[in-house]
This record gives structure tokens, C-alpha cells and sequence, in this order.
């Protein structure tokens, strides 16, 4: 039996990532809206709601990169470098957030300020430097003879700037409905008020990236059948569905909001990364370094990929099993009073 | 030195993964102490040991998160600014980094939230389950990091096929390469050793301002005993060590003895100033012969010296040659001190030997010190190479300008400081309350941020017999 490993490996780190977003963007988000907070009590309600999990979240971005070193290390070699600026920044707001976790415990009075300020700044610089990363990443990369050789700035465009402000307000999304699951009382009332900003945001955000990505890009715009001016339905049908996943989730999200449920909108928000996350990926796949490199070309010979394959198929499914075993010992809400019965 | 992207990553790199093996190789050992801990208590219920776990998870917890943070750098930066060598190393070595990340990080961050967060939400057999995860996460984590840092070191099971590219012909070898298991565990007995030393100085510290502190006391015999029995066999792993950098890495050895000239019955030169430009020491005090029985155990053997080697082959010697000298006094330190710990815990009145004490709080970060050191000796020896006789550093770098470089490595310099500092101060005020501090602390509720992991945490634990 022979089996396809780069498509394999392709489609583990495909989930590996849109994992990472999903997880790690709630509790990114969480910092996004940590200045809204009405008092200090109701931030300490926001970490405490995230902070068993957000570790094992942000394994998930350890997973992409390394996934992608040890899978497709020539995509791994031409994109690194290209995106060089939004990564470190990204790193680097990482870490500030992340220690912050702590040092806000720790801190006395000008201490606590500091890091929940720096919990902020970082989370935000965060979301934008992923947004970068993405603008730039479905731009396209300059290679030349396998490696980066465009610009330093390449990445810096209106385009990348308009992807990232649409990923600030989807993380922030996904904080308020993570918030609206979670948390109860005055709280609760406010991340419901969060969400309806933050999802008629997304939903002009995805709508106007949607359209400029059929603009910028000629080879995306053809993917979804539009060319001289007009679609042509043959292409266009068969991706249908993804937008049309992108309106339920929509639609489940704003329906939840005005019933006043505690879950769906955060199933609402899901099912929309769901459907930009597919509706990204229809216009470069299955190139892997847009639009130099399919992930057949950047893929580890078929041993190495092999090798990988029998410890994730051993160490995977346990992951997903511990992760949702956490996340289960840590359900319901989080009151103000938590920790203390 | 010329600053171009090149030595910035250089620099940059040894600057963030020095910042980085801090941490690991304190919370390596600190996992172990912790499960230990819980161990102790759940079979003794003496309340000490719970006592010293709630105190020391929480200066845990702090260099855990500072870890992680600093760890995901380095995944990303072999990438950003070493990407001829990712593109190079990953056929053969990228299995091994993906299971570092699959079989030890998220089980370390998964079970850290449940060990953090859940006192009160698993029982105490769970609980102590999730701390003995942590700890066997760290020492996965260890295993598979120097898997593959011992295949650069010294490339085995592999072949470089026409085109340049590598391809791993035999697993085994690519993982257990020869110098692998000396390596694991003269990295696994450092970190025990750097933890030990920690937890004997903040006791020490404790005990020099309350004599009378029985946790205090507890946990310093508790550190004794591992550092009194650990220093001596990490002498013997050193030692095993360098025998193989002798065998397969003569260059290193050589600009780690400052030897120049091959021949039978090297001196051994205690302090030297090796200069490259003119190929010899300055000046050196040497005691004749021993340098060959040290590293050959043979007084007469013959032993590679650095002009064997074309000056564009050999690594930076002084740097090399003081980072071991440093290494090696500061163990020998380490002996000296188990010594007298034990000699006092013998005779049974080490709370009040101040000296003793004074010793061990000044040799607190002694492992750390140490740990850099050996990573300098272990990374600058294997200079000019990246990947031992096959890739060349300056052939490694990721086309990135000096402008981008310059401005991370100032941005990661600025930053790291103050996480750095504030996470420092903050664990040095932690071991300064003590561990009895933090127990008082839940009754006055408002202290405690709500959900914090141990705000009740002193309690006691449901489903107790």
C-alpha cells in the first residue's frame, strides 16, 4: 500500500493551522477587548477564563512552523525569510502577552498595570503580524531558485493592512463569543455588546477582503471563475458552498446574539473562520509558497514523511484526546468567585 | 568583526537560545522536584511537602511560561533567519523536531494547565498525575532537542546525494547517533544540577532569616542530596563527553585544551590566552602532561592540536577554551559543595552553619552559569560548522538584510531585558516571602486574582480519605 504522504502531511498541517486560529484566536481576542473591560475584577475573569488552555493553544502555532519545517521544508526555507518582519514581530508580541499571564499575578499595583497593558499591546501586535503573514502569504512570494528574493516590504501593502484589520475583528470575535460561553452577569452582557460589534465588523471585513482578493489577485479571481468582468458559473458553483457556509455562520452567530444564547454565537464565529479559512485556501492550493511552490515540490522525501506519519498517528489522536479532556475539567462558567469554593 | 546579516544571526540566534536554556534547564529539574513533592505528600501526608509544592510551582509557573514564550522563537527562527539550513537539515533531522512538539509540548502545556488550574477541579491522584506528565514532558522535550542538536554535532545514517541535498538512510543512527545518550544525559543531570542548586539557595536564603524555618530546612537536605550525588556523576558524564569530542570533533577538543601543536603528552594549561592570529597562547601555566591524561586518559597519547586543521576550520579558541574552564571550576564547586552538605547533614546541625549557607545562596546560579558555558563550548567548538563537517554556518543564512536583522536582534535585546528582569525580580520575591507566605495567603481572598490556581489551593483537596 502506498499512500500519498505529502497530501497527508498537507492536510495535517492544513488543520494544525486552522486549529491554531480558531484556538489561540479566542484567547488572543480575549486581549484584544481586555481594554473594554468595565473594572480590573472583570480582566481577571477574562485571563482566569483562558488561562488553563491558551498554552496548549499556542501549541498549535508550534505545530505549524515546525510541522512545516520537518514536512515541506523548502516552503518552510522560501517563507520564513520572506515574511522575516511580521514573524519576529509576531514572536515577540507573543512573548509579551504570554509572560503576562503570569507577571499580572505576580505584579503589585504598577507591575499589574504594566503587563495588562502588555497583554494588550501584545495580543493586538500579534493578530496584526498574523494578519501580515497571511495578506503577505496570499500576495504571493518572489522565489528564485528556490529561495526568497523579493523585498523586505513585500509584505507591507493595503491589501495585507486590510486582511489584518479583518483578523483583529475576527479574533475579537471569537474572545466576546468564547466570553458569552463562558462568563456570566455584568460580563456576559458586555461581550454580547463586543460580539455584535466585532461580527457586523467581520462580516464587512470578509466581504470587502473577499472582494479585493478577486481584485488584487487575477489568479485567485479566476479560481472563483471571475474574469473580464463577469463569473463564469462552471468554476464558480462548485465553491459555492464556502461562502455560503460563511453566511450561515453568520447567520447562526447573529441568531444567537438576539436570543440571547451562550453558545451558538461562539459556534457562529467557528463556522466563519471555517468557511475564510476554505475560501483562502481554494485560491492557492495546492501551491504551498503562493503561487512559486506546490506542496509536492517543497515536501520531505517520502521516508522522512513516513517516519512523521507513524509518531502522528500514534501522538495525535492522544493530543486531541488530553486537549478535550482539559477543556472538559475546566467547563462552565467562570465566576467571580472562582477558585475560592 | 564585520556585521553583516550573517554574524547578526549569529549573534541573534546564540543571543535568544542562550536566553532560552535558561529556563528549560531550570524547569527540567523543577518538574522532577515537583512530582516528587506531591509524591511524598500524597503517600506521607506530611504537610511540609505540600507546603514546598505550592510554593515552588508557583516560581514554576513563572519560568514555564517565560520558556514556552522563548522556546517558540527558536522554532520559528531557524526558519526566518537560517532557512539554507532548515532546507539542508530537515529531510534528516525534521522528524526529530516534530516529535519533540508532538510528544513533550503539548503534553507540558496541556497538563501545566490542569497542574496550574486544577487543585480543585481533579483529585489528588489526577493531580499528581498531570505534575508527573509535566515532568516526563520536559525530559521528552530534552531527549529529541538533543537527538538533534547530537546529529549536528556528529552526523550519522545519512547520505548527501549529487545535487547536495541529504537523505536519512537509517533512523536509528539519525536519532541514537553516537554522541546522543552521553549528551542527554550530561544535559539531563545539568538541569537537575541547576534546579538542585536553586532550590538549596533559596532555602539557604530562608534559613538565614529564620533558622527555625522546618520547610526551608526540609527542602535544602532535599537539594543537598540531589547535588551531592549528582555533581560527582556529572564529572564522569563530562568526562565521557569529551572523551567523544576527542574521537569525533578533534578540533573542538583541541581549542578546548588551547592545544596548538599535535603531539604526545600535552600539557594541560590551566589558564591561557589563546590568540588565532598568531596561532599559539600568549601566555599559559601549565602542568606538564596532564592535558593528555585528561582528555585520552594517557599521559604519553598523542593529541590533535589545532594546526592539524586549516585556519579557515578551526573554531573561536579563546571563547572555547575559558566557557569550559568556567564550566569545569564552577562543577568542581558544585562537588566541593555536596561535600560539605553532606559532612553537615551528618553531623546534624545544618540550619545554623552560615557559612554553608552563605555558600549556597552565592552558588545559586551557578547552573545556569555552567549550562551557558557548556552550550558555548558544545556550539562554538563545532564552529566553522552548523552541521558537523557537512554544512558551513556562513553557507547556512536565510537571504535576510542587515537591516531586518539589526532590528529584531535590538527589539529581541530591549524585550528580552525587561521579561527578563521583571520575571527575575519576581521570582527572587517569591523566594524571598518564602514558602510559608503563600499558604497564609488565601484567606484573605482579595490577594488572589479569582481563578488563580492555588488561590485556595491550601485547602483541603476534595475526595480526600
Amino acid at each position: 500500500m502506498s499512500l500519498d504522504l505529502p497530501l497527508i502531511w498537507a492536510a495535517i498541517l492544513a488543520v494544525a493551522v486552522l486549529l491554531y486560529v480558531m484556538l489561540d484566536g479566542f484567547d488572543l481576542g480575549i486581549g484584544i477587548l481586555f481594554p473594554f473591560a468595565g473594572s480590573p475584577s472583570e480582566r481577571d475573569v477574562m485571563m482566569s477564563s483562558v488561562a488553563p488552555v491558551w498554552d496548549g493553544n499556542e501549541t498549535w502555532l508550534v505545530l505549524g512552523g515546525g510541522g512545516l519545517f520537518a514536512a515541506f521544508p523548502l516552503a518552510f526555507a522560501a517563507i520564513m525569510p520572506a515574511l522575516y518582519i511580521p514573524i519576529l514581530i509576531m514572536l515577540l508580541a507573543l512573548v509579551l502577552r504570554g509572560v503576562a499571564f503570569e507577571f499580572r499575578l505576580n505584579g503589585r499595583a504598577r507591575g499589574k498595570r504594566f503587563w495588562t497593558g502588555a497583554f494588550t499591546v501584545g495580543s493586538l501586535a500579534a493578530t496584526i503580524a498574523q494578519g501580515l503573514v497571511l495578506g503577505g502569504f496570499i500576495q504571493g512570494v518572489t522565489l528564485r531558485d528556490r529561495h526568497f528574493a523579493g523585498g523586505v516590504f513585500d509584505w507591507l501593502t493595503p491589501y495585507t493592512l486590510l486582511v489584518a484589520a479583518g483578523l483583529v475583528a475576527g479574533y475579537a470575535l471569537l474572545g466576546a463569543a468564547w466570553l458569552i460561553w463562558r462568563t456570566e452577569d455584568e460580563l456576559h452582557g458586555r461581550a454580547r455588546r463586543w460580539a455584535w460589534v466585532s461580527l457586523i465588523a467581520v462580516a464587512v471585513l470578509l466581504a470587502a477582503v473577499s472582494l479585493a482578493t478577486l481584485y488584487v489577485h487575477p489568479r485567485v479571481a479566476l479560481r472563483w471563475g471571475w474574469e473580464n468582468g463577469h463569473f463564469d458559473l462552471g468554476r464558480l458553483t462548485p465553491l459555492l458552498p464556502i461562502p455560503l457556509l460563511g453566511l450561515a455562520g453568520l447567520a447562526v452567530a447573529a441568531l444567537g446574539l438576539r436570543r440571547g444564547a451562550h453558545g451558538w454565537p461562539f459556534a457562529g464565529a467557528v463556522l466563519l473562520f471555517l468557511s475564510g479559512y476554505l475560501g483562502l485556501a481554494a485560491g492557492f492550493f495546492p501551491n504551498i509558497v503562493p503561487y512559486a511552490m506546490t506542496f509536492r515540490q517543497a515536501a520531505n522525501p517520502d521516508n522522512a514523511l513516513g517516519l512523521l506519519l507513524v509518531g502522528a498517528a500514534v501522538l495525535l489522536p492522544a493530543i486531541v484526546g488530553y486537549s478535550l479532556w482539559v477543556y472538559w475539567i475546566f467547563r462552565g462558567k467562570v465566576g467571580a468567585d472562582e477558585g475560592y469554593h | 568583526m564585520h556585521f553583516d546579516a550573517l554574524m547578526l544571526s549569529r549573534l541573534q540566534f546564540a543571543f535568544t537560545i542562550a536566553y532560552h536554556i535558561i529556563f528549560p534547564s531550570f524547569t527540567i529539574g523543577l518538574a522532577s522536584f515537583l512530582a516528587v513533592l506531591e509524591g511524598l505528600w500524597l503517600v506521607t501526608r506530611n504537610e511540609a511537602f505540600k507546603v514546598l509544592y505550592l510554593f515552588w510551582i508557583k516560581i514554576f509557573a513563572i519560568s514555564f511560561g517565560m520558556g514556552v514564550v522563548s522556546g517558540v522563537v527558536i522554532s520559528y527562527e531557524i526558519g526566518t533567519n537560517w532557512s539554507v539550513y532548515s532546507a539542508m537539515a530537515s529531510p534528516v533531522i525534521g522528524p526529530l523536531l516534530a516529535f519533540e512538539v508532538l510528544a513533550a509540548f503539548f503534553m507540558e502545556a496541556s497538563f501545566l494547565g490542569v497542574m496550574l488550574f486544577g487543585w480543585k477541579k481533579v483529585g489528588p491522584r489526577l493531580h499528581f498525575a498531570a505534575t508527573v506528565l509535566v515532568a516526563l514532558g520536559t525530559l521528552t522535550s530534552a531527549f529529541w532537542i538533543i537527538s538533534a542538536n547530537s546529529w549536528m554535532q556528529h552526523p550519522t545514517g545519512y547520505v548527501q546525494l549529487a545535487d547536495g541535498t541529504l537523505r536519512a538512510t537509517d533512523w536509528v543512527l539519525v536519532i541514537f547517533s553516537p554522541t546522543f545518550p552521553v549528551r542527554l544525559i550530561h544535559m539531563v543531570l545539568a538541569a537537575y544540577l541547576t534546579t538542585s542548586l536553586v532550590v538549596a539557595a533559596a532555602s539557604a536564603w530562608r534559613l538565614l532569616k529564620e533558622p527555625d524555618e522546618e520547610e526551608s530546612s526540609l527542602a535544602l537536605k532535599m537539594a543537598i542530596g540531589m547535588f551531592a550525588i549528582v555533581a560527582p556523576l556529572q564529572l564522569l558524564a563530562g568526562d565521557t563527553a569529551g572523551r567523544q569530542v576527542l574521537e569525533f570533533q578533534p578540533a573542538k577538543l583541541a581549542a578546548i585544551e588551547g592545544f596548538w601543536d599535535t603531539k604526545a603528552g600535552q600539557a594541560f594549561h590551566i589558564v591561557a590566552w589563546p590568540d588565532r592570529a598568531i596561532a599559539a597562547n600568549r601566555w599559559e601555566l601549565s602542568i606538564p602532561r596532564l592535558g593528555s591524561l585528561i582528555t585520552a586518559h594517557d599521559a604519553n597519547a598523542q593529541v590533535t592540536g589545532l594546526k592539524a586543521f586549516a585556519p579557515q576550520d578551526r573554531p573561536p579558541v579563546a571563547l572555547v577554551f575559558w566557557a569550559f574552564r568556567v564550566m569545569v571550576g564552577l562543577g568542581l564547586a558544585m562537588i566541593g559543595l555536596g561535600l560539605w552538605g553532606g559532612w553537615l547533614c551528618w553531623r546534624g546541625h545544618l540550619a545554623k552553619a552560615r557559612w554553608f549557607l552563605g555558600a549556597c545562596v552565592a552558588m545559586g546560579p551557578a547552573g545556569f552559569v555552567a549550562v551557558i558555558c557548556g552550550w558555548i563550548v558544545a556550539e562554538v567548538g563545532r564552529q566553522p560548522y552548523v552541521i558537523y563537517g557537512v554544512l558551513r554556518t556562513a553557507d547556512a543564512v536565510s537571504p535576510v538584510t542587515r537591516g531586518e536583522v539589526s532590528a529584531s536582534l535590538l527589539a529581541f535585546l530591549g524585550i528580552y531585558a525587561v521579561v527578563f528582569s521583571v520575571g527575575a525580580l519576581y521570582i527572587l520575591r517569591l523566594m524571598d516571602q518564602g514558602p510559608l507566605a503563600g499558604a497564609a495567603e488565601p484567606a484573605g481572598a482579595a490577594v488572589r486574582p479569582p481563578g488563580y490556581a492555588f488561590a485556595a489551593a491550601p485547602g483541603e483537596p476534595e475526595g480526600r480519605p
